[in-house]
This record gives C-alpha cells, sequence and structure tokens, in this order.
C-alpha cells in the first residue's frame, strides 16, 4: 500500500500552530505569576528587586532570605505539585477511560490521610500548641510522611493486586479505588473517635494540603518525580491517543493496552503519593485542571499533557498566592483555596463549552 | 497468497468457542465472514491480529507465523476497525494520524502527514480535515475509522461489521470504498457481516461459520438456499433482481416465525 500524492495540509499546521501558542501563553502567564508571587505577601517586596534577585544580583540581604528561603521554595512546590497533581489526573481520566479520574479516584488521599492519622493517633507523633498562628504541629513530620507515603503505596499495591486477578479493565481499577476510599475513610474515623482534641487537631490539620510545608529538599524530590512522571506520560502520548479510541482500536494499533494502563497507574499513584505525603490533600487540581485544558485545546494528548501541566501549574500558584493574601498576616492552607478559585472558571468552560 | 489460517482453536474460559478454522485469502480478494450472532465471527477477526490469542493453530502473514511477530509489527502488516468507534475532541485530521502509531517513532514526520492527507482526498474527505469527531454522523465517523485502519498502510484489513450503523446509501458508499481500495493496492479484507445481500455484492469468498466452525467456504457457487438455511435455521430464497443476486426469507419462514 502506498500513498504518493500527499501534501502536508497548511490548514492542519496552522491548528497545530495555535495549540502550541496557547500552552506557550499558558507558560508565560506561569512566568508572571510566579514572580507576582514572590513579590506579594506579608513584606511587600518590590517587582523589579524579586526579578534582578531571582537574577543573582544582591539587592538586599533581607530580599534574599524571604526569597530564597521561603517564598521561591513555596512557589515552586505549588507549581510542581500542581504541575504533578494535573498530569497524573490527565493520564488517569484516559487510563481509566473516566472523565471523573483523577489521583485521588484510586483512594490514594484518603490513604494518606489514614497513614497520617496512624503515624500522629498510634504513634503519637502530633501535639497543638498555644500560638495561633500555628496552632497544631506535626512533631515528628518525617514519620508522618513516611506512614502516609507507605499507606499511599499500599493503596496503589491493592489496586495492583486486584488488576492482576481479575484483569486491568477500567472498572475493576475505578470501583476498587472507590472502595478503598471509603475503608481508608473509616479506617480514619475509627482512629479518630479515640483520639484526644490535639491528635484530632493534628490529624484534620495535617489533611489541608499546604504548599509551604515543603522546602529545597522536599521540593526537588517531589520536582524529580514530578518530571520522570512527566516525561513517561508525554513518551506515551500516541499510546493514550489509541486507548482514548477504544481499546479494540488501541489493540490494532499495536499497543499494549493492559500493561500502558497499568505502568500508567502505578506511575499517576507514585506522583499523587509523594505529593500528598509531603503536603497533605489537595483535591479538585488533578481532576478539573485536565478538564480546563480539554475546553482550550481538545483532547488530543499530543497538546493536552502540556496543557494540563501548565493549568495545573496556574491555578495551584493562583490559590497559593491568594491564600497567602486573603486574611494577612495569617495563611490560609492552599487546599482551601484551590476549589474556591477552580470551581468558578470551570462551571464558566462547561458553560461556554469547547473553544471553536 | 497474503493470510492463511490452518486448525485454529480459540478458548474462552475453557469453552471451545472456535475449532478447525482453515482457510487462506489472496491478494486483492474480500472475504465475508458470516453466520449467526454469538457464533465467534468477532472472535475469529480478532485472532487474526492477535488481539486475541488463539489456543492453538497456525496464522502466517506473508509467510511470517503471526504468534512470533510484536504487535506493533502486527499493527504494520494488519489494520483492524472495530464495532464501536469512540469518540473525543480530535479533529478527523488528528483522528485518523493516529493510525500512523505503528510507524511513528518519536514524533509525526512529513511523510505521515502526507499519507494521512492522501487518504483524506482518495476518500474525498478533505472538507472534513478539521471538523471534530465528537460532533460527526455515524456514516463520517465509520469512514474516519476506515480512513485511521488505511492510513497503517497494511496489507490486510479486518473490519467488524462496517455496515452495521449505517443507513443504505452510507453502506453501499462505505463498502465500494473498502472494495476499490482492496483492488488498487492489492491487499485483502476480511470482514464480518450480517448483511448476505451486501456480501454477495462486495465479496469475492465466503466463510460460513456454524457452532464455531467452517460450515461452508468458498466462492459466490457457496452461496445457495440449502447453506443458509442450514447455516441460520432460516429457509430463503436467491433471485435475481434488476441483474443483481439477492438473498431474501422465503414465504413459508414469515409464517414459520409468526407461530
Amino acid at each position: 500500500m502506498h500513498f504518493a500524492d500527499g501534501e502536508v495540509p497548511a490548514d492542519y499546521l496552522g491548528y497545530v500552530r495555535n495549540k502550541v501558542f496557547w500552552i506557550l501563553g499558558g507558560l508565560l502567564v506561569l512566568l508572571v505569576l510566579l514572580v507576582y508571587s514572590i513579590s506579594v505577601g506579608a513584606v511587600e517586596i518590590p517587582i523589579s528587586d524579586v526579578i534582578a534577585t531571582l537574577l543573582g544580583q544582591n539587592v538586599s540581604h533581607k530580599w534574599d532570605a524571604i526569597i530564597w528561603n521561603i517564598r521561591l521554595p513555596q512557589a515552586l512546590t505549588a507549581i510542581a505539585a500542581g504541575v504533578g497533581l494535573s498530569v497524573a489526573g490527565v493520564a488517569m481520566q484516559s487510563i481509566l477511560r473516566n472523565p471523573l479520574g483523577s489521583p485521588f479516584t484510586l483512594g490514594i488521599s484518603n490513604a494518606g490521610a489514614f497513614g497520617a492519622a496512624v503515624s500522629v493517633i498510634v504513634l503519637g507523633t502530633g501535639t497543638m500548641q498555644s500560638r495561633v498562628a500555628d496552632a497544631v504541629t506535626i512533631n515528628n513530620p518525617y514519620l508522618t510522611t513516611i506512614m502516609a507515603f507507605l499507606f499511599c503505596l499500599l493503596a496503589t499495591a491493592v489496586i495492583l493486586l486486584i488488576s492482576r486477578i481479575r484483569g486491568a479493565s477500567p472498572e475493576v481499577m475505578v470501583l476498587a479505588g472507590v472502595a478503598l476510599s471509603s475503608l481508608f475513610t473509616a479506617g480514619t474515623m475509627f482512629l479518630q473517635f479515640f483520639s484526644n482534641d490535639a491528635q484530632l487537631a493534628a490529624v484534620v490539620f495535617w489533611t489541608f494540603g499546604d504548599v509551604s510545608r515543603a522546602n529545597w529538599p522536599e521540593l526537588a524530590l517531589i520536582a524529580v518525580i514530578v518530571a520522570g512522571a512527566t516525561i513517561y506520560f508525554v513518551a506515551n502520548r500516541w499510546n493514550y491517543n489509541a486507548i482514548d479510541a477504544g481499546d479494540e482500536t488501541a489493540k490494532g494499533l499495536g499497543v499494549n493496552v493492559e500493561r500502558v494502563r497499568l505502568v500508567g497507574m502505578v506511575v499517576a499513584a507514585l506522583v499523587s503519593a509523594v505529593i500528598v505525603a509531603f503536603l497533605g490533600v489537595i483535591g479538585f487540581v488533578g481532576l478539573v485542571c485536565p478538564h480546563m485544558a480539554r475546553r482550550i485545546i481538545g483532547d488530543d494528548q499530543r497538546y493536552l499533557i502540556a496543557g494540563s501541566c501548565v493549568m495545573g501549574g496556574i491555578l495551584l500558584l493562583a490559590s497559593d498566592t491568594v491564600a497567602r493574601l486573603i486574611v494577612a498576616p495569617y495563611v490560609l492552607p492552599v487546599a482551601v483555596l484551590t476549589a474556591f478559585m477552580g470551581a468558578p472558571v470551570f462551571i464558566y468552560l462547561l458553560l461556554r463549552g469547547y473553544r471553536r | 497468497m497474503i493470510l492463511s489460517v490452518d486448525e485454529l482453536r480459540f478458548l474462552y474460559r475453557n469453552h471451545e468457542v472456535l475449532a478447525d478454522i482453515a482457510f487462506s485469502i489472496n491478494e486483492g480478494e474480500i472475504v465475508a465472514i458470516l453466520g449467526p450472532n454469538g457464533v465467534g465471527k468477532t472472535t475469529l477477526l480478532k485472532c487474526l491480529n492477535r488481539i486475541l490469542t488463539p489456543e492453538g493453530g497456525a496464522i502466517l502473514l506473508e509467510g511470517d507465523d503471526l504468534s512470533r511477530l510484536g504487535m506493533m509489527e502486527i499493527a504494520r502488516k494488519v489494520g483492524y476497525v472495530p464495532q464501536r468507534v469512540e469518540t473525543g475532541r480530535l479533529t478527523a485530521f488528528d483522528a485518523v494520524l493516529l493510525g500512523r502509531r505503528p510507524h511513528i517513532g518519536w514524533d509525526v514526520t512529513e511523510k505521515d502527514l502526507k499519507v494521512v492527507d492522501a487518504v483524506f482526498r482518495r476518500l474525498q474527505m478533505d472538507h472534513l480535515r478539521l471538523s471534530y469527531i465528537d460532533e460527526m454522523s455515524g456514516g463520517e465517523l465509520q469512514k474516519i475509522a476506515i480512513a485511521r485502519a488505511i492510513v497503517q498502510e497494511p496489507k490486510v484489513l479486518l473490519l467488524d461489521e462496517p455496515t452495521s450503523n449505517l443507513d443504505l446509501k452510507n453502506q453501499v458508499n462505505i463498502l465500494s470504498i473498502i472494495a476499490q481500495i482492496v483492488r488498487e493496492h492489492h491487499i485483502a479484507a476480511v470482514m464480518t457481516m450480517h448483511d448476505l445481500n451486501q456480501a454477495l455484492r462486495f465479496a469475492d469468498r465466503f466463510i460460513f461459520l456454524k457452532g464455531g466452525r467452517v460450515f461452508s467456504h468458498g466462492g459466490h457457487d457457496v452461496i445457495s438456499p440449502g447453506v443458509i438455511e442450514e447455516v441460520y435455521g432460516l429457509p430463503v430464497v436467491i433471485g435475481e433482481l434488476g441483474g443483481v443476486r439477492c438473498v431474501v426469507p422465503a414465504g413459508e419462514a414469515c409464517g414459520l416465525l409468526n407461530d
């Protein structure tokens, strides 16, 4: 079979260029937002000083300390976590063939919360202090993080096991995830029932996802995992496009659907587990950012994955910026703001329909 | 001979679905797999590109044992059009471009875009190039699915009931396209079908399945009232109408069903 008389259609190239511009535009917005986010807060730093400091000029020691030790790691953590949750979400929606797919569909956030509850209540790693600004402290954050991470992995392992026995079908994965979510929620409630006030507060506090918990070392780990996962998903963009066209079409195109599904699930779960373990539960981003990107650049995974990453970074960074300003000098955990910020935008996009 | 099947056997949960299946297909031929619902037509089709793995028997594709080829190698030689096509927010061009998947390394090349463009022209669908497939009619969508299989540049096209949801004009249109492509490019097509009249019109050879085995296999001469009654359990008459052979249920068949 041979088709020689084709040309590269100009209108199609224009259409592709348009998508690339949207993604680049999103990156630009993210960059501007990053600079703005660093400049605002309890202490206002002039934008020009922020840029100069970021470019390595020594404007003032005070700015250096605030920017390099507090605001930059926090802003970058917001971006990394937003990208990670969103890219895991877009992959899960394709893998599970379900628009409600998100990193948390498999019960990962509830498993993480249960792990943290075990750590705080059973192993005694949480206490309460009298200061209002930071009333509750996890006095052994590392153990809490490790326990949360272990339970995230446990949830993933159980779903993998079920998938091995019953076949890696989207229905089995989604339903197993729902069952695990409920199980871990019940487990957390059980532990909370037998805990004292301080422990209860510490567990609840832990579940409020907060990007300020990470510093450079945690950020580095999150960033490496998120970058690795994003590269993996991008490399599989054609496989996800094929699976979106139906399992049989995908198999007819030579895609090993079961394997792509299982590996993708593990990668998405790992990203979510790392983010949940370090930062707590940040909902909404993983579910909705991919859909926001879909409304703007369509379902083609070649652009959708990049678009979702940019959208996730923007939403979480914007939410964190507002969370730091809205009740200043106090700082709200970002998880409170993501839905407040994202839901109206998303409902607008839903009502408007697809961009023509 | 492009494809030959010998002693193919397929089990589903230890239940024998297909057994003793043997036939071969030549270049430029369209083969119709016929038989009642649930007899294993789709299963047989899926064994031919190893979407399903047969329990035994041999399938040779251009002389190569299919079980020794990787999934991607098979996909470069066999195109598959399933019964159900999923839609999404994707342009027709991108949906068809997906068919180049088995040939694409990291990203699409100019050649991939040219092949897709040529197939759009060949199927006279240029105007649909940038239309979104989630806004398309059943007939257009089926053409997209067929175009996707054609840009795979396969030696064999497998089609699972390619006309099942289409109106009469679209049925004839789709089958004519398949017939032309098969003849022009010296490939082969295997399709499962329910409509005996369309099969008579477009297929060169026929495989009747009954009870998971080949009941009858051959050219136009195997289409007889006796064979059809044995396979479908319904008496039919075969006659000519406007110079075209057609099959209709016999008069007594309708009375028989009314009992």
